[in-house]
């Protein structure tokens, strides 16, 4: 299948800055910041963005990881999951929360995570980053901060690479054939 | 490892620090599991290690479900789980209502005695019945070996047995399996000694399939008389009756000598009526030979792990202070069997989908 490279690893490096840097601005520092990464490839990306702020305002962001699987709603099309532990890093009651994922697509896997985050506490905000954008929303969910926009069609795939789950990073563009 | 699990003691940090310290190279692909062939989980002697560790992960999250303020998920919203209990039973059909619950199925809870059962209604009538108002998971105790393979050949749902006569238990071997790896990390290598009624234990052989399959050194140890003859016999497919068939492991009659060196000290329950049948001379004799006390205890490896399936005879098979003891982790089996039983839930009502 055609493979098209959308985003080299600098591009992805600069997005992940940039984002941080939004981030930042938009809350008005890192006071009462959480990030959550969806796994899987949401969770490298969290740790480089509160590693790249951590670089340039010196604070360390709360980092934990988010679980979906028990509350996808589309699994019966997605056969057995496997489920991990979720791991939150402290109490998020009245913090903002900034949940990061690779793509962003359906939204479904968004709803879950909110489903997911909310039973934990009541965030004072949620917020939402992910690398790459690739529209057909099912769901009213709008992202905070978005690394890329890829116009997409629906049969394409849209694969987030990254070095810690991948081996490099990268974000390719997968067009099915006879498109 | 989450904020929200209670860090008692050494053990439950282990496994999450096992997992934590995975190779960061290459995840495995998330929708992946083809791993999971089971519509019905009826014994551990055709799981494989893979599937195994996969129950074992997926307990590992529900888990920290479990320690959650309010442990509740949406997950099997709409699928029904009848629990069928020919035998009475509290920890495994109350863990088994329980994981049922947290997960968002509805449960119905159906005891044989106040059932269609005590009019003469046939145990085929009954799971089709039970097919019939929607059942799609099947908890099934009966004193019979075999039954639950009866019920799984005559419906559509899935059957998890919840224990068989003298045959299999796979749920109990599965959380004794997680509470042992919450502790040591990994049953490979371990020697794990089964001390008591082997013969007439379910737990026991379902607990020689699981542990064999993930590389433990199983010693079993009690009378003559309450060793199985498949032990010695014709063992794997050479047995004459499929459900005689049991893995190879040691066998001692001497409990001083089989505890020396074991990690993890697994006590089973003697059933008085098998002292009345002639088994047993006496429960005193019983008591000196085989009780797991703190004196025999200390033979065994510094940090070894007392477990025992319950309910427990306190001062027969294992001396009170034992069964109390810092080195016992009686307790938490009951409560890793809540998570164990989600696993099975969520694994075969996600398989069928």
């Amino acid at each position: 299948m055609p493979e098209k490279l959308i985003m080299s690893p600098e591009d992805v490096r600069r997005a992940i800055v940039r984002i941080g840097h939004e981030i930042v601005e938009n809350n008005r520092g890192c006071k009462d910041l959480v990030f959550m990464g969806i796994e899987t490839r949401g969770v490298p990306l969290a740790k480089r963005i509160a590693a790249s702020i951590a670089d340039f305002e010196g604070e360390e962001i709360p980092l934990g990881t988010l679980d979906i699987g028990l509350y996808r709603d589309d699994l019966d099309d997605m056969g057995l999951v496997q489920i991990k532990p979720s791991d939150i890093p402290t109490n998020i009651a009245g913090k903002r929360v900034v949940l990061v994922d690779d793509v962003l697509y359906t939204g479904r896997s968004i709803r879950a995570a909110l489903d997911a985050l909310i039973s934990y506490g009541r965030p004072g905000r949620i917020q939402l980053a992910v690398l790459v954008d690739r529209g057909h929303r099912e769901l009213p969910i709008r992202p905070d901060y978005v690394g890329k926009n890829i116009p997409t069609s629906r049969q394409d795939d849209v694969q987030v690479r990254l070095t810690e789950t991948d081996g490099s990073d990268a974000v390719v563009l997968i067009t099915a054939e006879g498109e | 490892m989450s904020a929200h699990l209670p860090e008692n003691r050494q053990g439950l940090s282990g496994m999450a620090i096992a997992a934590r310290e995975a190779p960061a190279a290459v995840l495995p692909p998330r929708p992946a599991p083809d791993i999971w062939r089971h519509q019905h989980v009826l014994d551990l002697d055709d799981f494989t290690v893979e599937e195994i560790e996969l129950v074992m992960e997926t307990a590992g999250a529900m888990k920290e479900v479990l320690a959650r303020p309010v442990p509740r998920v949406p997950t099997l919203r709409g699928t029904t789980v009848i629990t069928l209990f020919y035998e009475a039973s509290t920890r495994t059909r109350s863990s088994f209502e329980l994981a049922g619950k947290i997960l968002g199925a509805d449960v119905i809870n159906i005891a044989a005695s106040s059932s269609s059962v005590s009019k003469g209604e046939s145990l085929v009538d009954t799971v089709l019945t039970l097919q019939a108002v929607g059942a799609d998971i099947l908890v099934m105790r009966h004193s019979r070996s075999g039954a639950p393979y009866l019920a799984a050949r005559h419906t559509r749902a899935s059957v998890i047995n919840a224990g068989d006569g003298w045959h299999a238990h796979p749920s109990q071997a599965l959380l004794d399996l997680f509470t042992i790896r919450s502790y040591l990390g990994d049953a490979r290598g371990r020697k794990v000694l089964i001390v008591g009624d082997i013969t007439h234990s379910r737990v026991a052989r379902s607990n020689l399939w699981g542990l064999t399959r993930m590389g433990a050194h199983v010693t079993v140890c009690g009378p003559p008389t309450l060793l199985p003859v498949g032990l010695e016999g014709p063992q794997g497919a050479e047995a004459a009756n499929e459900l005689d068939r049991l893995p190879p492991v040691e066998i001692e009659t001497d409990l001083d000598r089989a505890i020396k060196d074991a990690d993890v000290v697994m006590t089973l329950r003697l059933q008085f009526e098998r002292m009345q049948s002639g088994l047993i001379p006496s429960i005193r004799e019983y008591c000196n030979l085989y009780q797991v006390t703190a004196k025999r205890l200390a033979k065994a490896r510094p940090h070894a792990l007392v477990l025992h399936p319950g309910p427990v005879n306190e001062g027969v098979e294992i001396s009170l202070d034992v069964a109390h003891g810092t080195q016992s982790v009686i307790e938490e089996q009951v409560a890793n069997g809540v998570a164990i039983r989600m696993a099975l839930l969520y694994l075969l009502s996600r398989a069928k989908a």
